[in-house]
């Protein structure tokens, strides 16, 4: 087999070497529990309240107003049924939209089947939403919208500025799901009241992400016991995977422009190459898009089949989100964006990151005409005829 | 996920593309669960005068069990009297692949079918008797085809925006 090429960042990334060295004395030699009062304690304290503000400095928020989770579907859970919790049952409306990750659509699904009701939007077939779609969807009884920085499975990007600046005139209070933002686009947090972000997806490690909370934002917490985090999320904090957040968030914000530069001329290429194959489309936007995501929709083939044959190949990628893969039906986000049916099973996420080659690119270039037309000999649906 | 047998169905299948010359043709699946497959086959005699799957291939829209279980139940099935190829169930199909992951249970049931369908086909043209048991697992196959078009619709109305038709309008599903 060939050297293997790892072209699914946007599922997770590698731990950057900077970030593991930085993370390593906090298992074995600064163990303490940050809780702690003694000498151990204190240092695991300093180490996590360090990162805290490294992280709210490069965000630009206060330190006290980044809460560690366990990772961004626990900061998106938080986001959303703490904010319905809150409310100390009075119910109300929450607007999100059709395409964001089930973090948060499970969570909104969970509030609507227990009391409260919900608005999920449309978007176009870029998968954009208009800010106007949110104005029109919001009620006298709407206290919360979230709606996602930019999209996991196909990159779209989302007016997050507009729709925020919407919310506040109205007091509503508005999350961003930022996973796939965080560290490679500029996020404007001064429109957000919540937003979540994840260490892994930045290479950083896994079992650790933050919800920015902004302050005097009403939220109940969803992990009860010793009070961690100022009540707003219990539980012992991962030391040493705040720290690898905070030293992956130093990284990105030290070599960010460079990175996204790259990776964009990368996804440009991707698009150019990809159109040359027959029977194919771009799903997402052409250039409202994050940096790192591509996703293509190739007619009569199955997206499985795709990435089990460039994996033969050595070549890792992925059908659409990783956590729906066994699901029968398409995706719900490409559904959402009307691809047809008989294209939204045939679909391949390219997703880049800091250690991707321009050789890693051309060498998928180079596979994929021929992995496709082996899929498409087998199959009934005949590309053309 | 997968057994070694089922990628290496996957990787070099078996009988696969359009037969020149076929008898009869099963088609199964649907767009919708992201699997199609069409199963030909040519029947010929054997030394004895039987019905005898002389030929067999398939084109198969789906994913790596989908493609690996059409390679295997066309290895099956080549060469059977169509009294034993009518045997073959979708428990053997998966068998013969050294088993199949639960949530791909089902891509064996689809090939099982698909031979089903195209041997029904084939005696129903040729006004030949058709077993019971043929007839029972046609008829099962029928009434899932219009449980899944049912959900096909419901799938088809809940998109906002209008999906393009389903190139597939005339396939079955399993």
């Amino acid at each position: 087999m060939p050297e293997r090429i790892y072209l699914d960042n946007s599922a997770t990334t590698p731990v950057a070497s900077e970030v593991f060295d930085a993370m390593r004395p906090y298992f074995d030699s600064a163990y303490g529990n940050a809780s702690s009062l003694h000498a151990f304690g204190r240092e695991a304290r300093r180490a996590v309240e360090e990162s805290r503000a490294g992280i709210a400095e490069f965000l630009g928020v206060l330190p006290e107003e980044v809460v560690f989770t366990s990772g961004a579907t626990e900061a998106d859970n938080l986001a959303v049924l703490g904010t319905a919790y809150a409310r100390d049952r009075r119910g109300g409306h929450v607007v999100s939209s059709a395409i964001e990750h089930h973090a948060v659509l499970h969570s909104v699904d969970w509030l609507a089947s227990h009391g409260f009701e919900a608005t999920l939007l449309d978007v176009d077939e870029t998968g954009r939403i208009d800010p106007d779609q949110v104005r029109a969807a919001l009620r006298k009884d709407t206290f919360l919208v979230s709606i996602m920085a930019g999209s996991n499975e196909i990159g779209t990007l989302e007016p997050i500025a507009e729709i925020g600046a919407l919310c506040r005139e109205r007091g509503i209070v508005f999350h961003t799901d930022a996973v796939q933002g965080f560290g490679k686009i500029d996020l404007p947090v001064e429109s957000v009241d919540l937003l979540s972000a994840s260490a892994h997806k930045l290479h950083g490690p896994k079992g650790v992400g933050f919800l920015f909370v902004r302050r005097k934002t009403r939220l109940s917490p969803l992990m009860l016991g010793g009070g961690h985090e100022r009540g707003r999320r219990s539980g012992t904090e991962n030391v040493p995977g705040i720290v690898g957040f905070a030293a992956a968030t130093r990284l990105a914000a030290t070599e960010r422009d460079q990175v996204t530069t790259r990776l964009r001329a990368f996804r440009a290429k991707l698009l150019e190459g990809v159109a040359a194959i027959p029977g194919t489309r771009l799903n997402g936007h052409p250039t409202e898009s994050l940096p790192h995501i591509a996703n293509f929709s190739f007619a009569g083939i199955e997206g499985e089949s795709l990435v089990m044959r460039l994996d033969e190949e050595g070549i890792a990628t992925s059908t659409g989100s990783a956590c729906s893969s066994p699901d029968l039906e398409p995706s719900h986000v490409l559904v959402a964006i009307g691809v047809p049916l008989s294209m939204a099973h045939g679909s391949l996420r390219i997703s880049t990151g800091r250690q991707t080659t321009p050789t890693d690119i051309d060498r998928l270039l180079d596979v994929l005409p021929r992995v496709v037309k082996d899929l498409r000999d087998l199959s009934p649906f005949k590309v053309g005829e | 996920m997968y057994t070694e047998k089922v990628i290496e169905h996957f990787r070099h299948p078996h009988n696969m593309g359009r037969l020149a010359e076929y008898s009869a043709i099963g088609k199964v699946g649907n767009i919708v669960c992201g699997d199609v497959m069409w199963l030909y086959i040519r029947v010929g005699k054997d030394d004895r005068g039987r019905d005898v799957i002389a030929d067999i291939s398939w084109e198969t829209f789906g994913c790596t069990a989908a493609i690996a279980t059409s390679s295997m139940v066309s290895d099956l099935a080549k060469g059977k009297t169509l009294a034993e190829a009518i045997a073959i169930t979708n428990q053997d199909v998966a068998q013969e692949l050294g088993g199949l992951p639960p949530v791909k249970m089902h891509c064996s049931a689809l090939a099982a079918d698909a031979l089903n369908e195209a041997i029904y086909t084939y005696l129903s043209e040729q006004g030949q008797e058709i077993p019971d048991a043929l007839r029972r697992r046609h008829e099962r196959i029928e009434k899932e085809v219009a449980a899944l078009d049912k959900r096909y619709k419901a799938f088809l109305d809940r998109e906002t925006r209008k999906a393009a038709p389903p190139e597939t309008g005339e396939s079955k599903c399993s």
